[in-house]
């Protein structure tokens, strides 16, 4: 069966006067209908211009060098201006980090609602507000025909949250690629915003692409991960296997650097006694390099306790691994 | 040691006038800094103009105040990591501001070593700012981006040590520097030249240059990715073990929290709602926003639902509304929590928790 979305070797550069840094490094992977994927990275590690690039969004100075993005088939890099407004915001919707920034301050929810409805499916206006209602149901915003008449600000984070998630569910896509969702807000509303979204995936049979930093939040929620590191995508599987027992030395240090992964390792001799406070966490050493000096080899490799002679000279593959996952390591079997 | 969590009284907290039992005196002369019903509103009606509203066919004058912070009291151990957590605009940072003099409190007093400081001026306070830095969230906003590192770093060692010799100066920084990871070689570049964690730590360094024995540290993690995070909170850990620190620390991640800290204070809404050992807290919270809070962190490898619900959103600190701050969006808010504000009362084994539920035993 074809999948939902099928990325194949993309590779997106940024120009610069004279030459060009890659962002993004012949990143793979595929998504099935209704399935949920996990982009989790630190911040440069490119997981947002992968994102932007399934929808052929990188605006100047970065451009696609290279590969495929299928959806449905159709090759989305290579698409026309007309075929990608059909899909963008249609069949592939996209929710942003901070919903103030996505909303129109001065149009009315409303408004911005039924626009959208508006410029992809051929209904009149009295149906279009119907479809909000429904849609603003959906995401439990109480007394919706009230607050389809106010102003961005009128709402909490939290609601706005749920009115941009309403708008990416108006015209019901196949893909919802969200972007840092719940980053700008608070843990019990962050929650909230988790459990709706998976909640919708499940009910609608939509496919969700994750990009976070958070590793909490992508375990509970999708079903695959991807960790991104320099642009490449070093390790990828299962969710409950890759957080359960990473194989990437930079997935493993990311998780032991994490306080309650360091908390749960001795949790059996934990002494109350002895606060948690005098216990070291794991650290990488150094940090990400910056793209326009990522090493030769792995890009991990300064930073990487394995490192051996093979990691300087050349750059790892994504391959399968013996317990079925994929791993960009020279040192991993 | 029930005196290490008491409560301070409503009274008059003069142990000289005031009639007090043992447990306080332990408690004043222990804690490094108390607070006592610290109060912290800010007014922002604006000029006279924006002030003025037409009512009942009169114009009144009307103020606009945020109650920030509402009647907070605790203590603050020597040695200690007492951390306060809360969701944004519960007033925490505006908590760590007050403490260190940045903003002047409302009302109540602050007490560090059991001397008033909240109504000191600007000299009266000067004795005190070597012994309490901070340290900001933000590192790219909180470093003059056209002084070197070393001049960041040498300026509070001769403001606060007049009459002290370049070469001192040099050797306490370069000392300081490479105590914090960053090469002292490096003090010739400016703050734009160094990566998120490697501004945090010449943050953290500008804060213990003057070697101070109280850190306020206000979300000094959280603009920082999560490898870098750990070596930033490693060496938080480090300088306090060397130096005897003791810290204030704010944060809304709460994993990093549970990990660092030996007191965990929860804040809703500019009040304390519980105030416990971390152990004691994250293993049995007792306050129902508390439970809350905590049920929603998202734990690798644990399942997304299970977490509490609240319903509603958190209510403006400009109408705060009547009795306990949380009743309308508790799920076992009565009657009572409706009118009357709950006093933080301790339970047995220490913890400090302001709810009637938990107090009637309803919880």
């Amino acid at each position: 069966m074809q999948p939902l979305l099928d990325v194949s070797n993309l590779t997106v550069k940024f120009a610069l006067r004279d030459t060009a840094l890659t962002a993004v490094n012949d990143v793979s992977f595929t998504l099935g209908r209704g399935e949920r994927l996990g982009l989790v990275g630190e911040s440069g590690a490119g997981k947002s211009v992968t994102g932007f690039s399934i929808l052929n969004l990188v605006s100047k100075p970065g451009f696609i060098a290279g590969g495929s993005v299928l959806f449905e088939g159709k090759d989305l890099t290579r698409a026309s201006a007309e075929t990608l407004r059909d899909i963008r915001g249609n069949r592939i919707s996209m929710i942003f980090q901070d919903p103030m920034m996505t909303l129109n301050p001065v149009l009315t929810v409303g408004t911005q609602m039924i626009e959208t409805i508006l410029a992809h499916k051929k209904v009149t206006r009295k149906e279009a507000e119907a479809i909000a209602l429904d849609k603003l149901r959906k995401v439990y915003i109480p007394s919706p025909e009230r607050r389809l008449t106010q102003y961005p600000h009128e709402f909490s984070g939290g609601m706005r949250q749920r009115i941009v998630i309403a708008i990416a569910l108006l015209t019901s896509p196949s893909l919802i690629i969200a972007d840092e969702p719940t980053t700008a807000l608070d843990v019990t509303i962050q929650a909230e915003i988790m459990d709706l979204l998976l909640e919708l995936c499940q009910s609608e049979d939509m496919g969700l692409i994750l990009i976070t930093h958070d590793l909490g939040v992508v375990s509970q929620v999708t079903q695959k991960i991807a960790v991104m590191y320099a642009g490449g995508i070093v390790e990828m599987g299962d969710t409950g296997m890759v957080v359960g027992e990473p194989l990437h030395p930079y997935t493993r240090g990311l998780l032991g650097a994490l306080p309650q992964c360091a908390d749960k390792a001795d949790c059996g001799l934990a002494d109350v006694a002895a606060p948690r406070a005098r216990r070291r966490l794991n650290q990488i050493p150094g940090s990400m390099p910056s793209l326009s000096d990522v090493p030769r080899g792995c890009p991990f490799n300064n930073r990487c306790e394995l490192c051996e002679t093979v990691c300087t000279t050349t750059r790892p593959l994504l391959e399968v691994k013996s317990d079925g996952r994929l791993a960009a390591c020279h040192m991993v079997a | 040691m029930a005196g290490l969590f008491s409560l301070p009284t409503n009274e008059n907290p003069n142990l000289e006038t005031t009639p007090v039992g043992d447990a306080d005196m332990t408690n004043q002369n222990t804690a490094l800094l108390s607070l006592r019903n610290v109060v912290k509103h800010f007014d922002i009606s604006g000029g006279l103009l924006d002030q003025l509203r037409f009512s009942g066919g009169r114009i009144v004058r009307k103020h606009t105040v945020v109650h920030a912070v509402n009647d907070v009291s605790f203590d603050i151990l020597p040695g200690e990591t007492l951390s306060v957590v809360g969701e944004s605009g519960c007033g925490k940072s505006t908590l760590a501001r007050t403490v260190i003099g940045l903003y002047r409190a409302t009302g109540g007093e602050i007490l560090y070593r059991g001397e008033r400081i909240d109504n000191l001026n600007d000299n009266g306070m000067l004795p005190y700012r070597t012994r309490m830095q901070m340290v900001f969230q933000d590192p790219y906003a909180s470093l003059n981006p056209r002084m070197k590192v070393r001049e960041i770093l040498e300026e509070p060692v001769r403001f606060h040590n007049p009459g002290i010799s370049d070469a001192d100066v040099r050797s306490r920084v370069a000392d300081v520097m490479e105590q914090v990871g960053v090469n002292p070689l490096w003090g010739v570049r400016y703050p734009h030249e160094f990566s998120g964690g490697q501004r945090q730590r010449i943050s953290i360094a500008r804060a213990l240059v003057v070697d101070p024995e109280f850190i306020v540290a206000d979300e000094p993690i959280s603009a920082l990715d999560v490898s870098i995070q750990a070596q930033v909170l490693n060496l938080m850990m480090d300088m306090q073990e060397k130096r005897n620190l003791t810290y204030l620390f704010i944060s809304h991640d709460l994993s990093v929290v549970e990990h660092i800290s030996t007191r965990v204070a929860v804040m809703y809404l500019g009040s304390l709602c519980e105030l416990a050992s971390a152990a004691d807290l994250f293993g049995t919270p007792r306050h129902p926003y508390t439970q809350a809070l905590l049920s929603a962190i998202p734990r690798i490898g644990g399942k997304a639902a299970g977490h509490i619900k609240l319903s509603g959103d958190v209510p403006t600190p400009i109408n705060l509304p009547p009795g306990c701050v949380f009743h309308g969006r508790c799920p076992h808010a009565n009657a009572r929590c409706m009118q009357e504000v709950p006093k933080a009362r301790q339970l047995e084994g220490g913890a400090l928790v302001a709810c009637h539920g938990v107090e009637e035993g309803r919880i």
